[in-house]
This record gives C-alpha cells, sequence and structure tokens, in this order.
C-alpha cells in the first residue's frame, strides 16, 4: 500500500493519469461515489491558516461519505503544549484512517508519514511541496485543453519563493512537448537548483523573461502565483515587488482566445476581479477542481477504488 | 621522517596535502588522549605531496564521515601489528547525524529528537540534501 503522498514526483506519470481519470469519472457519476468512504474518517491537521485547502479536503472526504476530524491551528492542539509531529501522527493513527497536514515547517508531513501507521498526505510544508495542488493544477490543465503535453505555459510572478511553481514545473516536464516560459522580475526568478535539477536535467525547453505583455501572445497556460508576504524577511522588498505583475484586460488583448488562466489561490493584486468573467478565467473552476482530484487521491490511498 | 610503527591504530594516507589538519580537527583527535601523528607534504608518487594522520590506539571511525568528508583517502586499520583493513571509503548514501540541516525553515530546526538525515543526491557534484526540506549541505571546510 502506497504509505501517502508527500511530494508530487513520488507519482509516476502513470499514476497521476489514474488519478485524473477516476476524478473525471467522479465529476461524470458522483452518486458512485457517495459511499465509498462510509466509516472512514480523515483527520485534517492544519498547524497553519488555510481555507481552500482544508475545506476542499474535508468537502472531498465527505462526498465520499466519510467523516472528518482535526485542528485548524497549532494552538488548538497539543502542539500549544510541545507536542512532537512524530507523537501526534502516532497518536492521530489511533483515530482516523487517513491524514492530511499542513505545517510551516518544511519536511513535517515527512516526518508523520515515517510515524503514522495510516496514510499522510502532504496539504502543503511552508515553502517546500503541496502535491495536490500540483494536481489540481494538472486536472484542471487536463480539463481545458484535453491533453498535458505539446503547450507553452508562462509561470508568471514569483517563482523563487512559490512552491506551486516548482512542483508544477517538475510534474509539467515530464509530459513531451512543452516549452516553459518563466516570467518575473530579477529579485524573484527562479532559483539555480530549480533549473539545474529539473529544466537541464530534463532538457526541458524554456526561456526566462521579465515582461509578460511580450510574451502573452505565445501562451496556451498562464499559470499566476501571488507575492507572498510571509517569504520575505524585508517588508520594503515586498512592498516594492508585490503590485510587480498585475494581468489586465489591456494585457489579455494580445492572448489566445483559448488560453486557460490559473491561479492556486489566494490572489492579491495580480489578478484584477474585472478579468473573472472572462472565459479564459480557470482559476474558481481549479478550486473546485481541487476537490474533485483529493477525492480521488483519498481513494486512491484508502484502497476503495 | 620516521614516525614509530603502529601496533593497535588506524592510518589515514593519502589525504590531499595540507588538508591533514582540517581531518585532524574534524576527528576531534586534539580531545584523544592517544599518541597521533600528523605528518604534512609526505612524498607520494600518486599523488605528489600527501598528508597522512597516524593514531596508536582502539578509536571508532565513522568511515562514513570519512567517506563525505575526504573520499578517496586510504584507511588502514592495524591490529596487534598486522594490517587486518585497508578500504577507500565512498561517498556513503546517506548521513545520518554527521552534518546538520542550517534551513530555519526545516522541521529538524524544531522537532525534538530528529535525527539530521542527508541523502546523495549527485555523486559526481558530491551534493547531499536533507530528506525534509531538500536544502543543499554545506561541504565540510576544504574538502
Amino acid at each position: 500500500m502506497r504509505r501517502g503522498l508527500i511530494d508530487i514526483l513520488e507519482l509516476s506519470v502513470e499514476e497521476i493519469d489514474e488519478l485524473i481519470a477516476c476524478a473525471e469519472d467522479i465529476i461524470a457519476n458522483p452518486e458512485k461515489y457517495a459511499d465509498k468512504c462510509r466509516g472512514k474518517k480523515l483527520a485534517t491537521l492544519f498547524y497553519e491558516p488555510s481555507t481552500r485547502t482544508r475545506l476542499s479536503f474535508e468537502a472531498a472526504m465527505l462526498e465520499l461519505g466519510g467523516s472528518v476530524l482535526g485542528f485548524s491551528e497549532a494552538q488548538s492542539s497539543s502542539v500549544a503544549k510541545g507536542e512532537t509531529v512524530a507523537d501526534t501522527a502516532k497518536t492521530v493513527s489511533c483515530f482516523a484512517d487517513i491524514i492530511a497536514m499542513r505545517h510551516p515547517k518544511e519536511g513535517a508531513p515527512l516526518v508523520a508519514a515515517m510515524n503514522a501507521s495510516i496514510p499522510v498526505i502532504n496539504a502543503g510544508d511552508g515553502g517546500h511541496n503541496h502535491p495536490t495542488q500540483t494536481l489540481t493544477d494538472l486536472l484542471t490543465i487536463k480539463r481545458e485543453k484535453r491533453r498535458l503535453g505539446n503547450m507553452t505555459i508562462g509561470l508568471c510572478g514569483d517563482l523563487k519563493f512559490g512552491r506551486t511553481v516548482h512542483s508544477l514545473l517538475a510534474a509539467m516536464s515530464r509530459y513531451e512537448g512543452n516549452h516553459f516560459i518563466l516570467i518575473s522580475p530579477d529579485e524573484l526568478k527562479i532559483p539555480e537548483y530549480v533549473k539545474v535539477e529539473i529544466l537541464d536535467t530534463g532538457n526541458v525547453s524554456y526561456i526566462e523573461t521579465d515582461g509578460l505583455k511580450q510574451v502573452i501572445p505565445e501562451l496556451d497556460i498562464l499559470y499566476m502565483t501571488r507575492v507572498q508576504r510571509e517569504r520575505f524577511i524585508s517588508e520594503a522588498d515586498y512592498v516594492r515587488l508585490k503590485d510587480t505583475y498585475i494581468l489586465t484586460p489591456d494585457k489579455l488583448k494580445d492572448a489566445k482566445p483559448d488560453l486557460s488562466i490559473l491561479h492556486p489561490l489566494p490572489r492579491m493584486n495580480e489578478i484584477p476581479a474585472v478579468i473573472d468573467s472572462d472565459p479564459r478565467a480557470c482559476y474558481f473552476k481549479q478550486v473546485l477542481n481541487g476537490k474533485y482530484i483529493r477525492m480521488a487521491l483519498i481513494l486512491k490511498l484508502l484502497e476503495v477504488v | 621522517m620516521r614516525i614509530g610503527t603502529i601496533v593497535n591504530g588506524v592510518v589515514l594516507d593519502h589525504i590531499p596535502a595540507g588538508r591533514g589538519m582540517e581531518l585532524y580537527r574534524y576527528l576531534k583527535l586534539d580531545s584523544l588522549e592517544y599518541e597521533v601523528a600528523l605528518i604534512k607534504n609526505a612524498p607520494s608518487v600518486k599523488m605528489g605531496r600527501k598528508d597522512i594522520l597516524k593514531v596508536s590506539g582502539d578509536i571508532d571511525l565513522n568511515l562514513d564521515v570519512l567517506g563525505y568528508i575526504a573520499p578517496g583517502i586510504t584507511v588502514n586499520i592495524i591490529k596487534n601489528s598486522k594490517l587486518i583493513i585497508k578500504t577507500h571509503p565512498k561517498l556513503p548514501d546517506k548521513l545520518v547525524d554527521v552534518i546538520r540541516c542550517n534551513n530555519p525553515r526545516c522541521i529538524t530546526s524544531c522537532e525534538r529528537e530528529l535525527s539530521h538525515v542527508f541523502k546523495l543526491t549527485d555523486a559526481e557534484s558530491r551534493t547531499y540534501r536533507c530528506i525534509y526540506c531538500e536544502t543543499k549541505a554545506e561541504r565540510a571546510k576544504g574538502f
């Protein structure tokens, strides 16, 4: 049995394709899955705030007929008394069938997985991994384009600290014919190790630029990201860079009519609300897709498909 | 230059010239009460010049540590005046509690009793990464 999911690269391309197929079947036939997890419990252990991810996991389990327990901030758990992640994982294993964990420290879900007797899903560990967001992105791209290869994909904004960008690059690099355009200011460029270990090692086609408007006509996918306040040490640097890339209707004029605009959310100023009504905006569909792919993942890890 | 032979102990040979002292410090040989000899810039057919460390006495050597900080050196272990092991420690696949993760955002910075574990991710560049946060290990100085 798979022990859980900590890093998107633990899944083979075939396993990802299976999960996407399962999610699409859930979307088409929700009633078929309504009782699949009856009697099963998901523990959501969220050591830092989250709206989308936690509710998405909880909605996923509830729609599978299962139930949910857990906490949504560290202060309401034994962590406040100094309990380790390892002990929490062992304890929760006595009460639940599967764990979804978000933690501000990188690697915490791996520590949980090493100590739990039930599968652990990484629901985000600091700026490190967020595999179910990547699965969400992949399902959304598949549903919008009916393919995961042979596309030009623009990744825009904070490419340095944005964990979703690194995971998406790693996952999409495994499909043939993808070309990446990395759009960011110098200060937020993709880290060197990501270039070396993902892009150069995999002979992935990419260019780097600091201008969104110039490259937007080429894009099939535009993946926008938030410049995250919590990743900056200096408030002045954050303020200087936060509005660097704002997607305006003017910039979209030259974009392809079938461009798909994705964003992991929450957004700040980078996508104004006026864009929401554009048929190319996919970020709220992405939120919904997140629930379906998490349903598929829970089914796979609990082996109840 | 002549240094007495060892009855029981270890000879670390083929240390790159000038690095013997760093290895001496890394192995904390100054805290041992055994006889220790450091020979610097000894002539070597293979290396031109090399350093040699001789330690007389039973010491507990961690070959993984040696393989990590000085791959390619020769480790000779001597018992009752006989050479019983001659080995060239290789880069180990995994290091447990040999180096520490310096990333303040890593779970190792706050979780009690959690070992610092690094995996070899690229043998050519001798790159080790923390298994928890994937931060690259900083090399031991000079090696």
